[in-house]
């Protein structure tokens, strides 16, 4: 796995005079993340094997803002939209595509009224989109008879009504996509939200983290499938303390590619 | 002819209805104290809103059992409160059952209402169970010790006796019991006051019903059962926006372009312009918007957010209901403070933030929507958290530690953990 990847800028891009069909916003977790950067490759790989023509900002991505404008710091949060809304309108940015649901609901929702108005789609939405288009496809053998459960990252779902398109993906796998009694609209929470990934929680008697992860595997799943890198981690580290080594939580986005054998 | 009876009635009357609008009137102006906020456009949507939600209880099913028996009850008191436009007018004009006149028509109304207060009667008492004997754990958290649990069973008491008495009226009513229409539920009680003044009995159960539902519409100004009012605009005022969209606040902006306008000549800068905020974010309720102040009215209490939410799940302080409930509690305080000061706020050392929400409560929130998805109702608890973490954060940086720490490496090197922005795509080579 260690080939290199091709991955363009912007930059690369203009200098050559062209636009890529879709801006890939990689975003922190995605970019820095040990777990995260794997989920940034296969999706990659996967725009590759679509022959999509995408590029990244690479070093002139900067944070969406999100954990600031969440922990209540408007400033910082309109900052950070405010200069990256200057980058993405120099390149004259118009459809991005994330595989974080923050960096999304960021995009989507809160920059069109500080200027940067984009076709912005969660990277579940774009690889359907692909399938559908018939750009890609999916080989479903090595999942087959795996039991995939599907959390809701809040940041897709309730927050931006977004459920089928990861589902639609599980399910092209031929695996056998189980619900939890939590799902969708009553999806509940990893615990990561609201900035509380970069902090220690409050006094409780138990950890968000550990609640959902139990939900998870009440419904004996082979593989917790994800849509965020946030939840990917609070998923990962449940697991770690519940049944470690039995069950993988995977991004939906991985899911695919190894299906691929990519 | 004896007027005295329809002058006692329409005094009752007036009393009981002017005693309302003035409580009323104190509401909206509570209400206004709230900072405005730009509701215009949608309005086909915020219809549709209110037409599903609160009309038409769409949310209210999403938990079979409660959703089911609220149907009935409140279809029941919509629709029997018809019969209180004949009871009016048989008070003014000392008629007797007037609209009786309208034939075959009448039995199948009264009927129909029979069969209601019936089912009412019945769900209200499984409602008393579920708080009292089954009790639900959702109404038996911290915020609804006292009052508030008090609150609930007076209006389940209030409904009963309501309902009793209209049955109890028309049982005893001799001429209507006679008519042998529409009697489908009280001709099997009208032989349990065979030997007794009925007469007597009816008018009195005649009088209290109308008189408890004078009581009923007053008491709701002081109880959590104003939802059945507020319940409707507060669906229409609520958010059409996904969920995950946070409001971008203009003075930020404001502030924001002048810093990055180079064109701005920062020593002509004025600030009478009237762009900066006395402050950011909220500590009390004044600060928050109107809406939020509706939404603190409209709180039924029912506790669906507080069941749903993740941090409350895992034992943590925070309860999206308590936030709301202690939103009304201080903006009641507030408005009782206006009243005793000849309609100027005096500063009372208090407020909604420390008093009556602690920063603990708002730090434990994922911001996950849960709440706002729970409410039967369209009430944003989730929108005062983020206020007043707002104004914990730009006017107090009070926020904890380690987001201070986030913070900063994100105005940094644009991550917020401290990575080189430089290194961004490094990953590519890994």
């Amino acid at each position: 796995m260690s080939d290199v990847l091709k991955v363009p800028t912007m930059a690369e891009f203009m200098a050559l005079g062209k636009q890529p069909e879709v801006l890939f916003w990689v975003g922190c977790a995605g970019s820095f993340d040990d777990r995260a950067k794997k989920i940034t490759k296969a999706f990659v790989r996967l725009l590759h094997k679509a022959k999509v023509e995408f590029a990244v900002l690479g070093t002139e991505e900067s944070c969406t803002g999100d954990p600031a404008k969440r922990s209540g710091n408007e400033f910082l949060f309109q900052m950070q939209a405010v200069t990256n809304i200057e980058v993405l309108n120099a390149y004259e940015v118009k459809k991005i595509v994330t595989a974080c649901p923050h960096c999304f609901n960021t995009l989507k929702n809160e920059y069109p009224s500080l200027g940067g108005d984009y076709q912005v789609m969660h990277h579940t939405q774009f690889l359907k989109s692909l399938l559908d288009e018939g750009r890609l496809s999916i080989e479903g053998g090595q999942f087959k008879g795996k039991r995939i459960t599907f959390h809701d990252p809040c940041y897709l779902g309730r927050a931006n009504d977004v459920y089928e398109a990861p589902r639609d993906l599980i399910k092209k796998l031929d695996a056998e996509l189980v619900e939890m009694k939590n799902c969708r609209k009553k999806g509940l929470c990893c615990g990561a939200g609201g900035a509380q990934m970069f902090k220690d929680a409050e006094q409780g008697n138990k950890e968000i983290n550990i609640e959902r992860t139990e939900q998870a595997l009440e419904v004996k799943p082979d593989i917790i499938a994800a849509g965020c890198p946030f939840c990917n981690t609070m998923m990962t580290d449940g697991v770690k303390n519940k049944a470690e080594g039995q069950i993988d939580v995977m991004d939906v986005a991985e899911l695919i590619a190894n299906a691929n054998d990519l | 002819m004896n007027f005295l009876p329809n002058v006692i009635f329409a005094i009752t009357l007036i009393l009981g209805i002017g005693f309302f609008a003035r409580n009323i009137s104190k509401l909206k102006r509570n209400i206004a104290l709230g900072k405005d906020v730009d509701v215009s456009g949608s309005t086909k949507i915020r219809w549709k809103n209110m037409a599903r939600i609160a009309l038409g209880q769409s949310k209210m099913v999403r938990r079979p059992i409660a959703g089911i028996l609220h149907v009935i009850v409140y279809v029941g008191f919509v629709i029997i409160n018809i019969e209180v436009l004949e009871i009016i007018i048989d008070g003014l004009f000392g008629t007797h059952r007037i609209l009786s006149g309208i034939g075959s028509l009448y039995g199948v109304l009264i009927g129909t209402f029979e069969i209601l207060a019936a089912l009412v009667f019945v769900a209200v008492i499984i409602f008393w169970f579920r708080r009292n004997v089954v009790r639900i754990r959702r109404f038996m958290s911290s915020e609804m010790k006292g009052w508030p649990k008090q609150d609930g069973n007076l209006i389940l008491y209030f409904e009963i006796v309501l309902m009793g008495l209209f049955i109890i009226m028309n049982a005893t009513d001799a001429e209507f019991q006679s008519m042998n229409s529409g009697n489908i539920i009280s001709q099997f009680l009208a032989p349990l006051f065979e030997g007794y003044n009925v007469h007597l009995i009816e008018r009195a159960a005649w009088w209290m019903h109308i008189i408890g539902i004078l009581i009923f519409l007053n008491y709701l100004y002081y109880s959590k059962h104003l939802h059945i009012l507020l319940a409707f605009p507060n669906t229409y005022y609520g958010s059409v926006k996904p969920k995950g969209q946070f409001n971008n606040l203009e003075a930020v902006t404001n502030e924001v372009k002048l810093m990055m306008d180079p064109s701005i000549d920062p020593f002509a800068a004025s600030d009478d312009e009237g762009s900066t905020p006395d402050k950011f974010g909220a500590s009390d309720v004044q600060d928050l918007n109107w809406i939020q102040l509706l939404n603190a009215y409209t709180c039924t209490e029912c506790g669906r957010c507080t069941s749903e939410c993740p941090a409350n799940q895992t034992g943590k302080k925070l309860s999206p209901r308590k936030i709301m409930m202690d939103t009304r509690d201080r903006l009641v305080e507030v408005g009782a403070n206006i009243d005793a000061n000849k309609g100027e706020f005096t500063a009372d050392g208090k407020q909604l933030l420390g008093d009556y929400i602690t920063n603990e409560e708002l730090w434990a929130c994922t911001s996950c929507n849960a709440c706002v998805e729970a409410c039967p109702i369209s009430i944003d608890p989730l929108s005062i958290i983020l206020e007043m973490r707002r104004y914990l954060v730009m006017e107090q940086s009070a926020a904890p530690m380690e987001l201070n720490a986030m913070m900063s490496n994100i105005e940094n090197n644009g991550a917020p953990w401290p990575y080189n922005q430089m290194d961004r795509l490094n990953w590519k080579n890994e």
